[in-house]
């Protein structure tokens, strides 16, 4: 049953994909750029060889339809065509910079979890409480706070007027990176044991983890409040009083498993926020990531590089959807038989 | 007769009118965050009605000799490069970025609740249509997907309202069509049909006004998140552009300067407070209008 469900999943993601990729084609075509400018850039349109070799390759030659199909082809086979800004493959530049994305994604949301659960229960549990109240006025604030401006701020008291923060960047610039191994400077400085880059790249996550952070923080703690407030009055939370457990056993072994799925169901709203968010806190904090990749390129009309970034984040965003509702499917029996 | 009714009046009027405002009293005491939300923004409206008279000077005024001075008395919140006066600039910018925020709000309230509406009471085929369309918008995170529409269609608010219309309407279309497939098995529903009522006049006047609720408290959130993504597309360069005073594009002219902390500081602190009197709003009109939750 669980398979079959998953099986089903899966598949669906292709025509999601498809729609996805047909919706940025016809953007591309809608608004008129030449597409052999994309493909080749303007430099090469005087030289017929590359201009042909293009044309063939995209079909730009053949009716829009098969445009679509040879462009999706290309894709299939992780060719975006090349960067106006880089001069390399849009797939390239994209494994480059997707590792520091993921490691300030997977550190904020940590940095959300970690901190939320836990402030979410004591909320919940002291409902209407002074603390209730003042959890409640920091994720309304967090919820609240532009990140880009947040990030500025921070770094205006902590790094310019109190020196206890870094600057921009992944790693004190008078370091080398650690051999590249997974790109996650973090894990790299480890496996080759660089201890002093390894200190250097934990502070440097520290305030960006913190921006980007905040608004899935305010998200977690509100969920988590919300799921603990009801589970605490049903009737299996008052027998498990009744047979005399502690107030802490109770909400440890019972209530909180409970609270575990609508967290899972959240997860998805997390990630979009976490990658929204990563455009805005990696421009502030000059984070070499996606985010930072795709804001260049949309500045300075990188056009195969806005797709190919795009069609990516989306991508990750289909996956990540795809496994939450996989895991929900695991977690809550009861939504595989709809 | 007559005598007893005239004296009567005014104190059956004395004590409607105490009855209005101690409803109201009450009614501040059990919803706080939506008037608190609802004072701040119509204070807002006040400085975009008056931002003419409110503002010292033209926002627009370049005066090179008081170029990046702090706050002082004579501009409070200081100037910048263009020794521009910034609390001008900061109370113009209520200008752009609210009414644009409404506007964007509105068109998506309004298409994305009517396609919704479309999709969940016909089924079929228009539900696929309609609802697939905005499942691949809503495959984007927002800011990504704003971000890449302003990128191809070129920097301006105009065109950034437009991309930010494109991402919001399908979260409305699909808490619509949510609403009316919920409603439309309603006992009330049925019973309309059953006495041979048309099926228009059912979602008009049936189905129609028990599916708002949810959709108004969205609109409040939204109107915060517009505010957001408009102003971060500015910041970004993808938005307004310059010499508008926009509270985004304003920031990203603090962006390298630590020392000027002025710059980014004040018009940061209008977004802060325009998007947590939505925040507040929205969360006051849940709790009134939706007790269930």
């Amino acid at each position: 049953m669980l398979g079959r469900y998953i099986l089903q999943r899966l598949l669906l993601t292709i025509p999601m994909m498809l729609g996805i990729s047909l919706v940025l084609f016809l953007i591309y075509n809608l608004v008129q750029v030449d597409p052999l400018v994309m493909i080749v850039g303007e430099r090469a349109l005087d030289k017929p060889e590359i201009v042909a070799a293009a044309k063939a390759k995209w079909g730009l030659d053949r009716p829009i339809w098969e445009q679509y199909i040879s462009y999706v082809g290309n894709m299939t086979r992780g060719d975006f065509g090349n960067s106006f800004l880089t001069k390399r493959a849009v797939a390239t530049d994209l494994i480059t910079f997707l590792p520091a994305t993921v490691e300030l994604a997977i550190s904020s949301l940590m940095f959300a979890i970690i901190l939320g659960i836990p402030l979410g229960i004591l909320a919940g549990v002291k409902f209407r409480s002074l603390l209730d109240r003042v959890v409640w006025f920091v994720s309304l604030l967090n919820a609240s706070l532009p990140p880009f401006w947040s990030g500025l701020i921070f770094l205006t008291i902590f790094y310019f007027n109190l020196g206890i923060a870094p600057g921009p960047g992944r790693l004190d610039p008078r370091m080398t990176d650690p051999v590249r191994v997974t790109g996650l400077l973090t894990v790299d400085s480890i496996l080759s044991g660089n201890w002093a880059a390894f200190g250097s790249a934990l502070h440097h996550l520290m305030l960006p983890t913190l921006i980007l952070g905040g608004f899935t923080l305010a998200l977690v703690v509100r969920v988590t409040r919300a799921a603990i407030i009801e589970e605490m009055r049903r009737d299996y939370v008052r027998t498990a009083r009744g047979k005399g457990l502690s107030e802490r056993n109770v909400i440890i072994h019972h209530a909180l498993r409970n609270v575990l799925i609508p967290l899972v169901t959240i997860l998805g709203l997390a990630f979009a926020g976490l990658l929204s968010g990563a455009v805005m806190t990696e421009t502030v904090f000059d984070w070499p990531g996606l985010g930072q990749y795709l804001v260049k390129a949309a500045v300075n009309l990188d056009y195969p590089a806005i797709q190919g970034g795009t069609l990516l984040i989306a991508f990750i965003y289909v996956l990540i959807n795809l496994t939450v509702d996989i895991l929900y499917g695991i977690l809550d029996p009861r939504v595989r038989y709809e | 007769m007559s005598s007893v009714s005239i004296t009567a009046s005014p104190v059956v009027t004395a004590k409607a009118k105490a009855s209005t405002s101690a409803q109201l009293w009450k009614h501040i005491r059990k919803y706080p965050s939506f008037w608190v939300g609802l004072i701040v923004l119509v204070f807002f409206g006040l400085v975009i009605i008056f931002a003419d008279q409110i503002a010292p000077v033209d926002p627009l005024a370049q005066n090179l000799a008081q170029r990046l001075k702090g706050p002082t008395e004579l501009h409070i919140f200081g100037t910048d490069e263009l020794g521009r006066d910034i609390f001008s600039r900061v109370v113009h910018g209520a200008r752009i970025s609210l009414p644009a925020s409404f506007f964007v709000v509105a068109v998506s309230l309004v298409m994305g609740s009517l396609l919704g509406a479309a999709a969940g009471f016909a089924g079929g085929f228009i539900d696929e249509v309609i609802m697939r369309l905005a499942d691949v918008t809503l495959a984007f995170p927002s800011v990504v997907l704003a971000l890449a529409i302003s990128a191809f269609l070129g920097p301006s608010l105009n065109n950034a309202i437009v991309a930010a219309c494109i991402v919001l309407w399908p979260e409305y279309a699909r808490l619509m069509r949510s609403q009316v497939i919920v409603i439309r098995s309603h006992e009330y529903v049925v019973a309309a049909r059953s006495l041979g009522m048309r099926e228009p006049s059912i979602l008009l006047r049936y189905i129609l006004p028990n599916a708002w609720t949810p959709l108004i408290i969205k609109a409040a959130l939204d109107v915060g998140s517009i505010i957001l993504l408009v102003s971060a597309l500015s910041f970004l360069g993808l938005g307004v552009t310059p010499p508008a005073p926009e509270w985004g594009a304003m920031i990203a002219l603090g962006r390298t300067k630590f020392y000027n902390w002025w710059l980014a500081t004040f018009p940061g602190i209008a977004i802060l407070c325009v998007i947590m009197a939505c925040n507040l709003l929205s969360e006051g009109l849940r709790d009134w209008l939706d007790p269930n939750y």
